[in-house]
């Protein structure tokens, strides 16, 4: 089995009834789609194959052989971030974290397909995911912005903390 | 019978033809349509396959319409019936999520095995309405049968290839509302007029659904929605499960029967 993943050729080594979730997560290394309910409820899955948002729990990598299949890892990086990337971070849309995955791809599947979208396509859009945390309206602002291309990515600034070590002051008894 | 996922035959047929030759006659073989049914069946460790059949590369999704008939591939997603024509329509949008409606299937919905904690299966209902043939392949070869017929006989002996119905003059849909899009509904009810006929169709009050015979025939004598509604309990026997009562559904079955039969009107 071959599969393309964010722009770069596997050859699969898992049985053809693995699951793509499988595939990304232990054979690939690819962690950023979770493992949620496992059985298609939840969207922490959700990546897109071939450009359509997939739940990668259900789908069989047999079923996908030589597909293209993008995850959160493939949209941006820290230091250039993708504007749904650039969007949950300006409004504040991931708290755990947990569901984000799921969100950013069907909601940079939203951002592909050409055109605008109202608050309530976005909703629709966005229904079969789950988030425990954030009450959901921050995710639908931060979605609903990168849709209708009101985000400024070059203008988000990300604090990744101190960039130099000697600078990084341990407290005596923190985790750390 | 246990085994590894390594020991399951993998077979992804690339026509029709190949697709009614891997199935063969049914005997040990696992189809998978979608995936949403069957690959957490697998994944939970409840089932593994000795042989998988996988039906997405076989030419078996298409939508026709054509000289006032509507013929439907098993392998059409659900999000692919949302514009088609009630109550068929109604029922595909209020399946599960947007996601999971591009995965799902007609075929996998019909063959869909009885749901333990919670109904599942609900297009069967609108394909009852509709009076829906299906065309299928398995031992014997291939022929056609009245949904209803197939349902009660097993799908899962056959590999469903195609569904086919009349427009009808009207249709009409009534569920238990679902509290959001990762529910099931309780019950499904599905009704529809063609040419001058009446079908009635319900999934939920039961293993599969069923076609409502003394509603049919009680509101094709009277034209009485209300009165029609009430014999719904002589069609099916409302069963127990995660999600709702047998009693709940016996009360609420009559009202949505009621309220199907007068929008369609």
């Amino acid at each position: 089995m071959r599969l393309t993943v964010n722009g770069v050729e596997h050859d699969v080594l898992s049985p053809p009834l693995a699951t793509l979730l499988h595939v990304l997560r232990e054979e690939l290394a690819i962690t950023s789609p979770k493992a949620g309910c496992l059985q298609g409820g939840c969207g922490a899955c959700t990546v897109l194959v071939d450009g359509e948002p997939r739940r990668a729990c259900l789908t069989p990598i047999a079923a996908i052989d030589g597909a293209s299949v993008s995850t959160v890892e493939g949209l941006g990086a820290p230091d250039d971030l993708s504007v749904v990337q650039a969007a949950f971070h300006a409004h504040y849309a991931a708290q755990c974290g947990f569901c984000t995955s799921g969100f950013m791809m069907a909601a940079q599947a939203l951002v592909d397909s050409d055109g605008q979208a109202s608050r309530e396509e976005v909703i629709a859009a966005l229904s079969g995911h789950i988030c425990r945390c954030t009450g959901y309206v921050k995710i639908i602002d931060a979605v609903t912005a990168a849709v209708n291309g009101d985000v400024r990515t070059a203008e988000t600034d990300i604090d990744m903390g101190p960039r130099d070590e000697e600078t990084i002051t341990l407290v005596p008894g923190s985790p750390a | 019978m246990a085994g590894t996922l390594e020991a399951t035959e993998v077979v992804v047929p690339t026509s029709r033809q190949d697709a009614v030759a891997a199935f063969g006659d049914g005997g040990d073989v696992t189809v998978v349509a979608g995936g949403t049914i069957v690959v957490p069946e697998i994944t939970h460790g409840r089932l593994r396959p000795r042989r998988a059949v996988l039906l997405g590369k076989a030419g078996l999704a298409h939508v026709t319409r054509e000289r006032g008939r509507t013929t439907i591939g098993a392998m059409t997603a659900v999000s692919e019936l949302e514009g088609l024509p009630e109550p068929l329509g109604a029922t595909a949008r209020n399946v599960a999520d947007i996601e999971v409606r591009r995965q799902a299937t007609l075929g996998g919905n019909l063959c869909a095995p009885p749901g333990v904690e919670s109904p599942r299966g609900d297009l069967q209902a609108a394909l009852i309405a509709l009076g829906a043939q299906v065309r299928s392949a398995g031992p014997g070869g291939e022929r056609t049968d009245p949904v209803e017929d197939l349902l009660v006989t097993g799908p899962e002996g056959r590999l469903v290839l195609e569904v086919e119905f009349a427009d009808p003059q009207a249709g009409a849909q009534s569920s238990v509302r679902r509290p959001h899009a990762h529910a099931y509904t309780i019950l499904n009810v599905c009704a529809a007029r063609t040419g001058g006929e009446v079908r009635v169709g319900v999934s939920g009050a039961g293993p599969r659904a069923a076609r409502c015979r003394a509603v049919e025939e009680a509101f094709a004598q009277a034209g009485d929605a209300e009165a029609a509604a009430a014999r719904i309990l002589d069609d099916v026997t409302p069963h127990d499960d995660a999600l709702a009562s047998a009693w709940y559904r016996s009360r609420t079955l009559p009202v949505l029967v009621g309220r199907a039969l007068t929008d369609l009107s």
